[in-house]
């Protein structure tokens, strides 16, 4: 099964209420029609500037925000067309890393009940079975089982997201969206994280849609890459394509701010000129044209298709089907 | 928890040694020979002379604190002018009845104010939010003396539903075993008397409990909204819980320790007495206790009803403080 998660023109909208008696003045377009698809096993990262709309859009495949519209397919099931109580059920398929471990986890709960709850929301074992297997889930992510007793704030930050990851993995689902899952830790503390991530997927044949604005983590942990700009993806295309030939001038502009060890290279960097434009207004045609170094007149009236240039290398820039502008790598 | 609890007590011991400091020269500062207002104007000056003698009052003052402290820990707290008995004895029901009608006040002021803040904070900006805190803003600023008559006069008087005045029907009076009416009629299992009981406990209740529940709606709204937001509301989404679960389990908890501020200060100030509701509804309670020792000049009542109600206060305070505790387990880690 190749498309096992498919994503069609999700939008998300957020009314903007203003005045006296609430009027809707303006829409916030967070997501405005995103297409991808992700395969069983894989990992598709998620990249973009913050504000772009990558976490918006994580949420919205899991319904944690509502979308506006579009289809989410998993394993050929509509998510969009659940009811409340089939959606609380297919939770356990699906499950979500957030970036700030403090903060997602109640302070209020000990890391064992924290562990706990899903497994009973669920219904899966009994109180003794379901004690056991919140042990084993502990120490498969490298924490000692006597930790179930403390509360989160008795961690350290990484400590803190092994139980955020062991809290998604405890019902055993197919589909973990990681947003921003390392951001928040220290460089040395992230690969760890990280290795541990990878470790998890082989182990439980996991599908990650990882959302990082971390070029670097993303280019570590993907198999796949897609690269949102205002609410659009702009760009789709396995790691290795991405990398070497990015071809959409945000996405190359994206990777030529990595920073790189090797003093010596001689890269030329492309500084983007401006801020990213609100996503109340977004600009015209390309929502790009304003920064867009290569910027045509076509650019700002029509909004470019997603197309697939190369095999399995996916991209919504006027560029070259005009033949303007030979693209630069 | 247990340490924490013993630092907590511990602490105490000062604030209760301050607050009969602080008791002691209040009485001190108010004008007056004790020994006049005890033996009345027309004493003689010998007589007066020999009331000061034995009630070593030409001592000086730091004696004086050290006698009186060690009668309040001896459990006298003097004896009534007005009544000649001793104030430990006396003040038992009136308390018990103070008791009795703030329990039965803030039950009512906790569960619909937790309950409407959370509809609110749940429901935001819906008419059910706009509505519920309108009420709150009128209950927040109604006088109680005001409502308690308007009360009355509508469900007493106009449509006879309750009764206005006392705790239990004048004609059969309660017997009283520990002075909380609900318990007493429950163990002389008379319960129609438990239910009259419960009738003259609503009026005053609801005029009573009327200000905490607007605080506590206002307060729980505030706390929710801000909890409803928060990462970990949506982490408990993520895992499928039970929106009713998330609302009540999750960000309930996390909202209390404000609302738990406002329902110990408030109990706090409902046992201190209510002394105008406690008037209209003619509720043999501490704060009409007070309030008759104050017209009567009855000092040493005046001082020990003071310091039993700071006492009381302390306590409560002192409760809040190890839920808290229950509520926010970072808090004992401190």
């Amino acid at each position: 099964m190749s498309e096992w998660l498919e994503v069609n023109d999700l939008k998300t909208y957020y009314p903007v209420k203003k005045g006296l008696f609430g009027r809707t003045s303006e829409t916030i377009k967070a997501v405005d029609g995103v297409s991808f698809a992700v395969r069983k096993g894989e990992t598709f990262g998620l990249v973009g500037e913050s504000g772009c709309g990558k976490s918006t859009t994580g949420r919205s495949i899991l319904r944690l925000a509502e979308p506006t519209g579009g289809t989410v397919l998993f394993e050929g099931q509509d998510i969009m067309k659940l009811g409340k109580e089939e959606l609380r059920r297919q939770r356990r398929h699906m499950q979500m890393v957030f970036q700030d471990p403090l903060s997602s986890l109640n302070p209020r709960h000990t890391v064992g009940k924290l562990l706990e709850e899903p497994l009973i929301v669920h219904g899966l074992g009994n109180s003794s079975e379901r004690k056991r297997s919140v042990r084993e889930m502990l120490e498969i992510v490298g924490l000692p089982a006597g930790f179930a007793s403390r509360y989160p704030h008795q961690f350290s930050g990484g400590q803190r997201q092994r139980i955020g990851i062991a809290r998604a993995l405890i019902v055993r689902p197919k589909l973990i969206v990681a947003d921003e899952p390392v951001s928040a830790l220290d460089v040395s503390i992230q690969s760890q994280v990280i290795n541990l991530m990878q470790d998890l997927q082989r182990d439980f044949g996991l599908t990650y849609l990882f959302i990082s604005h971390d070029l670097g983590v993303v280019r570590h942990i993907s198999d796949r890459v897609g690269v949102m700009y205002l609410g659009r993806l702009v760009e789709v295309a396995d790691k290795q394509d991405l990398f070497s030939r990015p071809l959409h001038p945000y996405t190359q502009a994206l990777l030529s701010a990595i920073p790189n060890a090797n003093p010596d290279a001689k890269r030329e960097r492309i500084v983007l000129g401006g801020d990213l434009p609100s996503a109340a207004q977004a600009p015209s045609g390309c929502a790009f044209h304003t920064r867009c170094p290569y910027a045509m007149e076509l650019c700002s009236k029509v909004m470019p298709r997603m197309v697939e240039r190369e095999r399995g290398h996916v991209v919504a820039c006027h560029l070259d089907q005009t033949g303007n502008e030979a693209i630069r790598c | 928890m247990l340490a924490y609890t013993l630092r907590r007590v511990a602490m105490l011991v000062p604030v209760l040694l301050g607050m009969s400091i602080i008791v002691f020269m209040i009485i001190h500062a108010i004008p007056g020979d004790p020994a006049v207002i005890i033996l009345g104007q027309k004493a003689t000056p010998e007589a007066i002379a020999e009331l000061h003698a034995s009630l070593g009052l030409n001592d000086p003052w730091y004696v004086q604190y050290f006698s009186y402290l060690k009668n309040i820990a001896g459990g006298d707290l003097g004896t009534s002018i007005q009544t000649k008995t001793a104030i430990s004895k006396e003040i038992g029901p009136y308390l018990a009845a103070t008791f009795e009608l703030t329990v039965f006040s803030m039950l009512f002021a906790i569960f619909i104010g937790v309950n409407a803040g959370i509809l609110s904070a749940w429901r935001r900006n819906s008419w059910f939010d706009y509505t519920a805190m309108l009420i709150a803003l009128i209950g927040v600023s109604m006088p109680v003396f005001w409502l308690g008559l308007m009360e009355q006069w509508l469900f007493a008087q106009h449509l006879n539903w309750l009764p206005s005045i006392g705790r239990v029907n004048a004609r059969d009076p309660v017997e009283s075993i520990s002075g909380f009416y609900v318990l007493d009629t429950i163990l002389a299992r008379r319960f129609d008397q438990l239910e009259d009981v419960f009738k003259h406990l609503v009026l005053p209740g609801i005029a009573m409990g009327t200000v905490p529940m607007a605080i506590i709606a206002r307060i729980t709204r505030a706390g929710m909204s801000e909890a409803m937001a928060s990462e970990y509301i949506r982490t408990a989404r993520s895992k499928g819980v039970h929106e009713f679960m998330v609302v009540y389990k999750h960000a309930l908890k996390n909202a209390f320790i404000p609302i738990l501020t406002v329902i110990g200060l408030q109990t706090g100030m409902l046992l201190g007495g209510a002394v105008l509701t406690e008037t209209i509804f003619g509720w043999p309670g501490i704060g009409r206790y007070l309030y008759s020792a104050i017209s009567a000049r009855d000092y040493p009542v005046i001082q020990s009803g003071i310091l039993v109600i700071a006492v009381i206060f302390v306590c409560i305070n002192l409760v809040v403080d190890l839920l808290y505790a229950y509520f926010d387990p970072r808090i004992k880690h401190r």
